[in-house]
Parts: C-alpha cells; structure tokens; sequence
C-alpha cells in the first residue's frame, strides 16, 4: 500500500514538472538577451528588450484587440445560449428532441477544428450565396464560429452544477406561487451563478485561443492574435513571442490567485454567519 | 376553480420551456448540423474553377432536375496511397498518444484522489492552470526546448552523455511529446472524477482478506475505474485523430497527419470537394468514438445523481 503510494506520488511529481518547464522555460527565455535559446547573455540579461519588441508590434497589437473583441462577444453569447441549454438539460427531464440536444452539444468538445472550421466556412459561404450574408469573411464570422463550440463548454459546466442541486428549493418557490421565470430568476440562478461566470471565463479563454477555427473562417486582412503568432513561430524560435506568454501567463496566474482569494474569504465569511447563527439559537 | 388555475398555468410553462430548450437547438441545427450536410454535399459534388470552386449537385435543364453526384474526389481519396498512409497514421498517432497519456495520468490521478483535502485542490488547481493558458504557446515552448540547439540537447551535451545534438523536433518523439503535453489534464480530470468516488473501504477489505496492494489494485481498482478511462480516452483520442497545430509545429515533414492533409487540400490546392471528402472520412472513423463518449459520460452523470 505504501509503495504504491510512493509510485503514484512520484508520477504526479514527475507530471508536473513535465506540464510546467515549457511554460517556466518561456518565461525565463522572454528576459534572455541572445536570440539563441541556449546561450544565456548574462552581460546583458535580464533585458526587457523582446517586451519593448513585442508591444512596439502594430500587427500583434491589433490582432490582440481583434482577438478580444472577438472573446467578449463570443463568450458573452456563448454563456447565454449554454446557461439555457444547461437548464433545459438538467431540468427538463425527457424531452422531445434531448438526445439531439445531448449530442450537439458534446460533438463539438472532441470534434477535431480542422472540421469544424471547414464546415463553418462552407456554410458561411452558402449563406452568402443563398441570402447574401454575412457580407464577407472576418470578425463576425469568426464570432459566429467560436459561439458555437464555446456554447457547448459553458453547457456542461452549468448542467453539472445544476445536476448537483437537487430541485427542492425550486419546487419550494413554486409552491408558494412563484412563476417558472421568477423562479429561475430568484432561485436557479444565483445557485448557478459561479458556474456561469466560469463558463465564461472558459468560453472566453478558448475563443482566445482559437487558431485553426479562426484561419478557416477569417477572410484575408483580419488576423486574430493566435493567427498572427502562429505565422511568426513556424518560422522557428522568436523571442518576442516568448514576452508575450509571459505576459499572458502572468494574466491567467493573477486571476487565479485573485479567485483563491476571494473563495476563501467568501468561505470563511460563510463560516462566520453559521457559527453566528448557531450562536443565535441557543 | 383550482383546475382553472392549472390550466392556465400549464401551457404558459410549456412555451417558456420550448423557449429555453429551442433557442440553443435552434443555433446549433444552423451552426453545427447544417454545415456537416453541407460538407456532406460539397464531398460529392464536382471541382470545378469557379466561385465557389464546386459544381451544384443538382442542375436544372429544361424543368428538369438533373443530379450530378460525382465520387471523383472519393476515388481520388481510396487510389492515392498518399491519403491512406496519412489517415492510418493519424489513428495510430491518436491511439499510441492516448496510451502515453493514461500511463502518465492515472497514476497522477490515482495520487490527486488520494491526496488531503487540502492539496487536492491545489494539485487539481495545478492540473487545470494549464489549460488556462494559450494551447499554441505551450506548444511552441517545446520547440525552444527540443531543438538542435535547444535546452534538452544543450544539458545532455553538457552532461557528456552526448557528443553532437540528437535530432529530436520534427520527428515522431517530438509529435509525441506534444501531442501527450497538451492532452493530459483531458486524462487526468475524468480519471480523478472516479477515482475520488471510490469506496476506500472496498480496498481495505480486501487488504483484510490478505489480497496484497497490486493484487488489490488490479481486482478492486482499476475494474471500478474502466468508465473513467473510457472517458479519458476517449476525450484524448477523438480530437487528436483530427489534430493540425501540433503536427505542423512539432511532427514530421514527410508523413503529414490527415488533419493538415484536409487543411492542405483546402487551402493549397483549392479543391473543396476532396477537403470535404477528407472531413467526411475523418467523421466515419469518429462516429463509434464519439457515440462511445456519450454513453460513457451519461452513464457517470446517472452515477453521480
């Protein structure tokens, strides 16, 4: 029992070292002087040169803008359509048309992109012909395409949060008159409400960091930020890009601290009023 | 009276209901279902120098429907040796990459959920960050790293246990490394979903019984945790049978996966019906997996409620 507990541990250990050099590894090289990964110019490092490069970049820049005006909208749309679906889902029990909605809305989680991406454009492209919209190929297309495979992210989230509540509290509510909307309004959502927010914190993420759906539907003169990195790095080792995931890796570790943060005085403030009320009643 | 009441409140829940239900169907029939039959059409329909560059199925001459089904772009796909040998290495890439990562997450998982309540959510907090950041930077690290005159080849010179640089980017190790780096946490999350759920005292039980820990292991264990591996893999090996941006960074240039393949054909050499043919082909060898996923994922939702 013991060894395997050592040997299961020694994995995790090693796994972890495994998934975190390469993002250590770019984040030390981002300060290197040299162009050259292994030659550490110690005379001149750390530098923050490949920062000034990179944000001194008009294409990376307007890509970045591009690729978060994109995110917003996209995940914004995503949450709406993936909350009511996640509802549906977990609340409506059988009904005509489930199964169809179960399985678009797993399909797109494993559905290779190169797929997707190919199909979203020749629909886009009959669309065109048929109705003559969209007009064109670019940030509305892309959106279009990332609502629909973000949607189903935000789907599983908030359906298995609602699985894990049982319909009690809803059925109390209804009881007492309320109506189905008030009902979801007042009593479903706030329960669902972190759920939610993290959908859209991941629908947003993956819209980000969408490539090979994007290059399939984003006409030519709109590049997002993905796009426009996966040029510059097929060409080889680029130091500025370096910068650039250190910057964004710094975004998502803040955000993250800021989350543990703000759960466990949420926690202990939960806590607090229990141990108070406890303390009421006697 | 009180019938009354139901009555007008039923009908009302019933629409609101197809409301809530319809609207995300309705997006996804148009964004998701359609473009497939769309695919489907293109695939058998003939290329031709136009825009788009592809005839129409069906021709109307004199009032007359005329069909043009054409399986040129399917012949192209069966006699050109190039295609096969791509489409079997992508199954083969996708099933060996799934290997790896269950060799390398279940027991990762295994420790996660057997770990204290506090350092599990760090460890699974440590799982998941990952994947909070950009999927093609953490794929691009790796060429920094594996690269003639990259980090592994510049400590293992230094080491002595090399005397020149080992080619190790754009060959099958590379592809492999890259592959299994993006798609463990997709192991390792459903594989800890069941692990956690075991009954601990099934194991001591059996220690009872004198079963020792292997035994245990392979007799209580790893039967109880067959859905969470058919879910892990599954999640693995679907998308990384269609896989295009780490082959392109990381894998060989002269054995390209079908994903590029179809991405080539498109873009390249503009032929739309054969990329549509490509999807199509790369869907049938998905199907069964996919419907596997689904009846793995309701049968550990159902155990969970």
């Amino acid at each position: 029992m013991r060894r395997r507990g050592l040997f299961s541990r020694t994995a995790l250990v090693v796994g972890l070292v495994f998934l975190y050099v390469p993002i250590v590894s770019m984040i030390v090289y981002s300060f290197n002087n040299s162009r050259l990964v292994t030659v550490w110019d110690a005379a001149h490092s750390p530098t923050l040169k490949w920062y000034g490069v990179l944000l001194s970049d008009n294409e990376v820049l307007d890509a970045a803008w591009l690729s978060l005006r994109v995110a917003i909208c996209a995940a914004t749309a995503s949450t709406i359509l993936g909350t009511l679906a996640g509802t549906a889902l977990a609340r409506f029990g059988a009904f005509r048309g489930r199964s169809l909605l179960v399985g678009m809305t797993t399909a797109p989680i494993v559905m290779p992109e190169v797929i997707s991406g190919l199909s979203l454009l020749l629909l886009f492209v009959a669309l065109q012909q048929a109705i003559g919209w969209p007009q064109g190929m670019g940030a509305v297309t892309i959106t279009l395409a990332h609502i629909s495979f973000c949607m189903a992210y935000v789907t599983v989230v908030v359906q298995s949060r609602l699985a894990g509540f049982d319909e009690s509290l809803e059925e109390a509510a209804q009881d007492l008159g309320a109506r189905p909307a008030k009902v979801f309004w007042r009593i479903t959502l706030p329960l669902i409400l972190p759920a939610v927010l993290a959908g859209w914190l991941l629908a947003f993420t993956l819209s980000w960091d969408d490539l090979v759906i994007s290059q399939f539907v984003a006409g030519p003169g709109s590049s997002t930020l993905p796009m426009v990195i996966f040029s510059k790095v097929r060409l080889g080792v680029s130091p500025d890009v370096n910068a650039l995931a250190t910057l964004m890796v710094s975004v998502v570790a803040s955000g993250v601290v800021v989350a543990a943060v703000w759960m466990r005085h949420r926690q202990k403030r939960r806590e607090r009023d229990a141990q108070l009320a406890a303390a009421a009643n006697l | 009276m009180e019938q009354r009441e139901q009555d007008r409140v039923v009908p009302r829940r019933f629409s609101a209901r197809r409301l809530v239900a319809g609207i995300p169907a309705l997006w996804l029939t148009v964004f998701f279902l359609v473009p497939f039959l769309i695919v489907l059409k293109i695939s058998f329909s003939e290329a031709r120098l136009a825009i788009p560059p592809y005839a129409p199925l069906i021709t109307w001459r004199h009032g007359l429907p005329v069909p043009g089904i054409h399986l040129a772009g399917y012949a192209y796909l069966f006699t050109d040796p190039l295609y096969l040998r791509s489409y079997l290495y992508s199954v083969m890439v996708a099933a060996v990459s799934t290997l790896f990562c269950l060799l390398i997450g279940y027991p990762m998982a295994y420790a996660i959920a057997r770990a204290s309540d506090a350092w599990r959510s760090f460890l699974l907090m440590l799982i998941v960050l990952p994947f909070w950041t950009s999927f093609l930077l953490r794929v691009y690290a790796w060429i920094g790293l594996l690269q003639n005159d990259g980090l592994i080849n510049d400590v293992l010179l230094r080491l002595g246990l090399i005397h020149h640089p080992v080619t190790l980017l754009q060959t099958d190790f590379s592809l492999y490394v890259g592959i299994v780096y993006s798609y463990l946490p997709f192991m390792i999350l459903p594989l800890y979903a069941n692990l956690e759920k075991h009954d601990m005292a099934l194991l001591e039980a059996a220690a009872d019984l004198g079963a020792r820990p292997l035994t245990a292991f392979l007799r209580v264990t790893l039967p109880q945790s067959l859905p969470g591996i058919a879910a892990g893999s599954l999640l693995v090996f679907i998308p990384t049978v269609g896989e295009y941006v780490i082959p392109t960074l990381l894998g060989r240039t002269d054995q390209i996966m079908i994903g590029r393949m179809l991405s080539d054909e498109f873009f390249d050499n503009r032929d739309w019906p054969v990329a549509s043919g490509v999807a199509i082909l790369i869907l049938l060898a998905l199907v069964v997996p996919i419907v596997l996923l689904q009846r793995v994922e309701r049968s550990n939702l159902e155990t969970a409620e």
